[in-house]
């Protein structure tokens, strides 16, 4: 027993630029991206996609392939023993291609090999023939024959209320790739006992092991997923890819296999922003009352169901913005068709939505002759209001007002004085002389809701454990780069007041599901669980030896330690595991109404850009932004998610297209995917509100959202004020600047 | 696979006779894509990088195997102005201009600047030995050269004497990294004497003969002379709409683009 | 076919089967997994390497021209007591988050530092417009080597 009244003050805390534990190794090149793993005897998976948008398969001969020496198995739709479809919300997309393959890029085979030129000449030999189908692939022609995923009609308020100032716009977002750095990836490994543990990257590993378990037909503690190193993410991963396919493999071989997409096969392998097109009416008041929106929003899904009826939900919902209106009519329609499938990406709906509204706000104070951020402060929604297409009552915070008027506050950048290349349109390319330059501002604010919504049984599960050497954290909950595991160490820092905080990433068979990395919720739920976790865990370990504080030394009673952490040996108190839930939510009546969401943030953006008006050439010079985040835990790290999250919204404004002719993605691939690069990056100015939330550790809101989704707006508004032009599509094109 | 790394152009030329088919491998950075993924499957390459008479850049004859990093800081402003648009660094650095001939991507970003200066390409076999060629007798269409099978590109020899007044420009909507929508080299000599030339506007380089032929008969162009030549270069340009660009902007910036170099070199 | 390369100061033979690249070789032989296969095409720089004094990208290297070369890749860079200035610049910025572009933004930062301490945040830019970051929009990684820059500067200024 040691006795002293010295107590220490823990760094690294929340609030806090706190380090990333796993930065050094990322620096180093020794951090394991699932793509990095390799196992004794191990095989390569390769697969086989089609060609085709929409076709029969009239022949499948895989004889030739199993031929070649190295290849192991060649598997199709008849190897799978169990389920033989899979998906998040619906189990609608075969495993490997029943028949029909409904996609450009759809999985038909999947090949093991020696090696990966092996496994490569084997999806070469395998021997198809296809009677092509005609493709479905224009969106209105799917409403029109009622091949669709969704459909929302909300109708809120007196429907005949109409206003004195009409708008109306059609517009159109493009799809967009999440792209994340680290390509699809993952090795699975049996067990020998029928068995198999797949690492892979993923947004979810319980929600990937559900979908496993059923397709292999085996028990659920027969398959295992392990998060390995995840190489970005933005919603790419939260469908599952390859893993079926490996596990599959994996089995049927009894070895190992490894398996790695390609850039262009990532681009067919995982969905993508769904692109949209959408028609509104505002209508206002003379004094800028805004009174009616109409809206009909038009997403395509593609060819299967992944998260589309959600997306389109959200979309809906969010499809008048952060803004009081008494009338709303909005239909929200997801097609099915035989595009490439769509699923989520950061945003999730409002992303598309923003940018009709928002351009629709900025054409109603036009009309009515006023300064667009007062039109937009005037309809400002905050707590207390009603959701106008919901009608649910914000609850806790929503600094709509705030975020709007302090970054009207934040200063304008000086004229560029065009020293180096990059400073101009058109960069190192030369195209562009400072006459040739019209500088524009723009604005944009949005609305998003946090955590998953809709009545779904959203929760989280971490275990906390007090060890003689500090803490431990384990958790099911994916670290995709956005820092979730600084935020963990930073709250039970705070709580525990012990610096040195292990999180272990655990597997599913070790815990429950953390929920998905999507949504903006793990630093309100995993956050959150490690929070109570924490917390519960202190207050009984204090009950226990009556004590009144702990910190890293041991445990306090009226300023002297009376029992160390070394001390503390029974490993049952010391550790503590919750399952953590937000609070419910409710399914939509049949007008689309109800207490839908938990928990809401907003945004505002500023755009600056300069253009050459005549080559329709565009270089966005800044982004600056307000963002309500409820309380910053980690301020260098909430300032990278949304510079970030900024660029996204940049790439989707000027440049990031997937260009699908028929079904066919045109540019699966980074020399004509384009995305910004360090020439095309604007610079940054971010400041936060910090208004509590009311369900969120310390007040936090999530965070990773809100920059991808006004930041594109107000890009798109920063080029219509340099140019006149309406500029209603992105990505904006040359075309659409110079007006051909 | 075989893959032979000679030390010299005899070594090469003796590698190269003894299998006509293999793959010529400079800086890799077209190749290389093509191999990783599964387009490109070389049985036998033979590597170009060690050989110092490809690195040789003298006077007007720049060896095949001069990277875009050392183009970008060469003496000639154009190639230097086009070289800094090639890729990132990582790239120009691999990057050669004979490579950039031999692949013949009507989007080759040094191909304009040769097609202005009339420039003409060194070629080299062991059977008939030296054979120079004009770059318009070179380049022939999309990714076709007049190439023998037996022939190493050695250099692309430039006229005894280029105009001082030169100036490249390249359009993409990305502004780095990016290939080109419309890119296009202008010179202009002392005497009034106006080249221009476009990329990615054809299957191959394509020199704008009536706008240059009009803006050489004007000491001073006046605005309307300009506008005149932006409207002749929009007119004979041959673009194409596919998924980097539509047919309709590429006309209009070959004009826009080939008037602000013009001007740039007048003002020069 | 078996060559020689020196990879990070050592001596290295492999057999080569076919035409494929440095990134597969040292990837996928040589247990050298730091640097990232994200494109395969040189557009994102997650794969860059230092060949023969160059960075390039070694998914267009093709291994057997690598023959009789000497690479650097990001293992090379630091070791496990001291982080190379470039490492450090980054973690202290904040411009690591996935990472999967850090070890290619490593490598070629480092090499931008090594023939030119200071660069200006232009030339900063430009010389890393071949490596792409989908997390960070550049910011915190230009911060860091802002700093690190105007260090060098003041560095430089010292010394007589």
């Amino acid at each position: 027993m040691m006795y002293t009244t010295e107590k220490t003050t823990v760094a690294g805390g929340v609030g806090t630029s706190a380090d990333r534990p796993d930065g050094t190794p990322k620096v180093q090149g020794n951090f394991a991206y699932s793509s990095d793993l390799s196992a004794h005897g191990m095989l390569w998976g390769a697969t086989l996609r089609s060609p085709h948008a929409h076709a029969r398969i009239t022949r499948l001969d895989y004889a030739p392939a199993l031929a070649i020496p190295g290849v192991s198995a060649v598997l199709t739709l008849d190897d799978v023993p169990g389920v033989k479809t899979f998906g998040m919300a619906v189990s609608d997309q075969p495993v490997l291609a029943d028949g029909i393959v409904r996609f450009w890029g759809e999985p038909i085979a999947v090949v093991a090999a020696e090696n990966a030129d092996d496994a490569r000449r084997a999806i070469e030999a395998i021997v198809v023939e296809y009677e092509e189908l005609e493709p479905l692939v224009d969106p209105e022609v799917a409403d029109e024959r009622d091949s669709v995923f969704r459909r929302l009609e909300i109708r809120s308020g007196d429907q005949d209320v109409r206003g004195e100032v009409v708008v109306e716009g059609y517009y159109e977002t493009a799809t967009q790739d999440q792209a994340p750095l680290g390509p699809e990836s993952g090795l699975a490994i049996p067990d020998g006992e029928g068995g198999v543990d797949l690492y892979v990257a993923t947004q979810w590993s319980h929600e990937d092991h559900r979908q496993i378990a059923a397709s292999l037909g085996v028990k659920d503690d027969q398959a295992r997923v392990h998060l390995s190193g995840i190489g970005g993410a933005f919603g790419a991963r939260e469908d599952v890819s390859l893993q079926i396919h490996l596990c599959l493999l994996a089995l049927h071989t009894g070895r190992p296999v490894k398996m790695v997409y390609s850039r262009q096969e990532s681009f067919a392998g995982h969905v993508h922003r769904h692109p949209s097109r959408m028609w509104y009416r505002h209508e206002a008041n003379r004094d800028g009352t805004l009174v009616r929106v109409e809206a009909k929003l038009l997403l395509d899904g593609g060819a299967y169901t992944s998260s589309s009826p959600a997306v389109i939900a959200n979309a809906t919902y969010f499809a008048v913005g952060p803004y009081r209106c008494e009338s709303v009519a909005v239909d929200g329609v997801m097609a099915k068709t035989n595009n490439p499938p769509c699923g989520a990406m950061r945003g999730f709906g409002a992303v598309q939505a923003c940018f009709g509204h928002e351009t629709q706000m900025d054409r109603l104070a036009a009309a009515l002759d006023v300064d667009p951020l007062e039109l937009r402060i005037r309809n400002a929604m905050g707590p207390g209001d009603r959701m106008p297409t919901t009608l649910q009552e914000i609850e806790g915070s929503l600094p709509t007002k705030r975020v709007i008027e302090q970054m009207r506050d934040m200063p304008l950048p000086p004229p560029d004085d065009a020293t180096h290349p990059l400073h101009l349109p058109g960069g190192t390319g030369l195209t562009t002389d400072e006459a040739h330059v019209a500088r524009g501002v723009g604005y944009a604010v949005s609305l998003k809701n946090l955590m998953f919504s809709e009545a779904f049984d959203d929760f989280t599960e971490a275990r906390i454990t007090i060890t003689p050497v500090g803490v431990e954290v384990e958790t099911a909950a994916a670290e995709v780069g956005q820092g979730l595991i600084t935020i963990c160490q930073q709250i039970v820092r705070s709580v525990l007041k012990m610096e040195h905080v292990a999180v272990t990433f655990v597997d599913t068979s070790q815990i429950g599901s953390a929920g998905s990395t999507s949504a903006s919720r793990q630093t309100q739920m995993t956050g959150g669980a490690v929070l109570a976790a924490a917390t519960e865990l202190r207050d009984r370990v204090l009950n226990q030896y009556g004590g009144d504080d702990l910190d890293e030394r041991g445990i306090w009673r009226e300023g002297e330690l009376i029992v160390t952490l070394g001390e503390m040996t029974d490993r049952e108190l010391a550790t503590h595991h919750v399952q953590f839930r937000h609070p419910p939510t409710e399914a939509p009546d049949e007008h689309g109404h109800g207490n839908l969401h938990v928990d809401f943030a907003v945004a505002a953006h500023r755009a600056v850009v300069d253009v050459d008006t005549e080559l329709g050439l565009v270089r966005v010079v800044r982004v600056d932004t307000v963002q309500d985040v409820g309380k910053v835990l980690n301020p260098r790290a909430l300032v990278g998610q949304i510079e970030g999250g900024i660029m996204q919204g940049v790439g989707l404004a000027v440049m990031e297209e997937l260009v699908i002719d028929n079904g066919v993605i045109r540019n699966a691939n980074f020399t004509d995917y384009l995305l910004p690069t360090f020439a095309d990056a604007p610079e940054v100015m971010a400041e936060f509100i910090e208004e509590p939330s009311h369900f969120g550790p310390f007040g936090a809101k999530g965070a990773g959202e809100p920059p991808t989704i006004s930041s594109t707006p107000a890009v798109a508004a920063a080029i219509r004020a340099a140019t006149g032009r309406p500029i209603t599509r992105v990505p904006v094109r040359p075309d659409d600047i110079v007006g051909l | 696979m075989e893959c032979d790394w000679p030390r010299d152009l005899a070594e090469a030329l003796e590698a190269l006779d003894a299998d006509p088919h293999a793959s010529l491998l400079a800086g890799g950075t077209d190749l290389m894509v093509e191999v990783n993924f599964g387009h490109a499957k070389p049985k036998h390459v033979i590597a170009l990088r060690r050989i110092q008479a490809l690195q040789a850049w003298e006077g007007r004859r720049i060896g095949a195997g001069v990277t875009y990093t050392r183009m970008e800081h060469g003496p000639h402003v154009a190639l230097a102005q086009l070289a800094r648009t090639v890729g990132s660094p990582q790239i120009r650095n691999a990057g050669t201009i004979g490579g950039n001939l031999g692949t013949a991507s009507p989007a080759g970003d040094a191909l304009p600047f040769l097609a202005a200066v009339d420039a003409e390409v060194e070629l080299l076999s062991k059977a008939r030995g030296t054979r120079l060629v004009p770059w318009d007798e070179f380049l022939v269409g999309v990714k076709r050269t007049t190439r023998r099978d037996d022939e190493i590109i050695v250099a692309a020899v430039l006229p005894e004497r280029l105009p001082e007044r030169q100036a490249f420009g390249k359009i993409g909507v990305r502004n780095a990294m990016v290939i080109s929508m419309v890119s296009a080299c202008v010179t202009r000599d002392d005497d009034g004497t106006t080249r221009v030339a476009l990329g990615a506007v054809g299957p191959t380089p394509v020199r704008a003969r009536r706008a240059e032929e009009l803006i050489s008969a004007e000491p001073t162009p006046s605005a309307a002379a300009l506008a005149e030549f932006a409207r002749l270069v929009s007119e004979e340009v041959r673009p194409i709409t596919d998924h980097r660009g539509t047919e309709q902007y590429r006309r209009h910036a070959s004009g826009v683009l080939a008037r602000r170099l013009l001007e740039r070199c007048l003002a020069a | 076919m078996r060559i020689t390369i020196t990879i990070n100061g050592i001596d290295t033979e492999a057999d080569i089967r076919g035409p494929e690249s440095l990134l597969t070789l040292l990837r996928d032989e040589l247990a050298l997994p730091g640097s990232k296969n994200a494109c395969e095409q040189g557009e994102c720089g997650s794969c860059s390497v230092v060949l023969d004094g160059d960075v390039v990208c070694s998914c267009l290297v093709m291994a057997a021209d690598a023959h009789g070369s000497t690479v650097r890749t990001v293992e090379g860079y630091g070791d496990h007591e001291v982080l190379h200035p470039v490492q450090e610049a980054m973690l202290d910025s904040g411009a690591v988050q996935c990472g999967f572009c850090t070890p290619g933004f490593v490598v070629a930062a480092a090499e931008l530092f090594d023939t030119n301490p200071s660069p200006t945040s232009d030339e900063i830019r430009e010389a890393l417009a071949g490596n792409v970051c989908r997390c960070t929009g550049y910011g915190a990684i230009l911060r860091g080597l802002e700093d690190l820059s105007a260090n060098n500067a003041i560095a430089g200024d010292q010394t007589p």
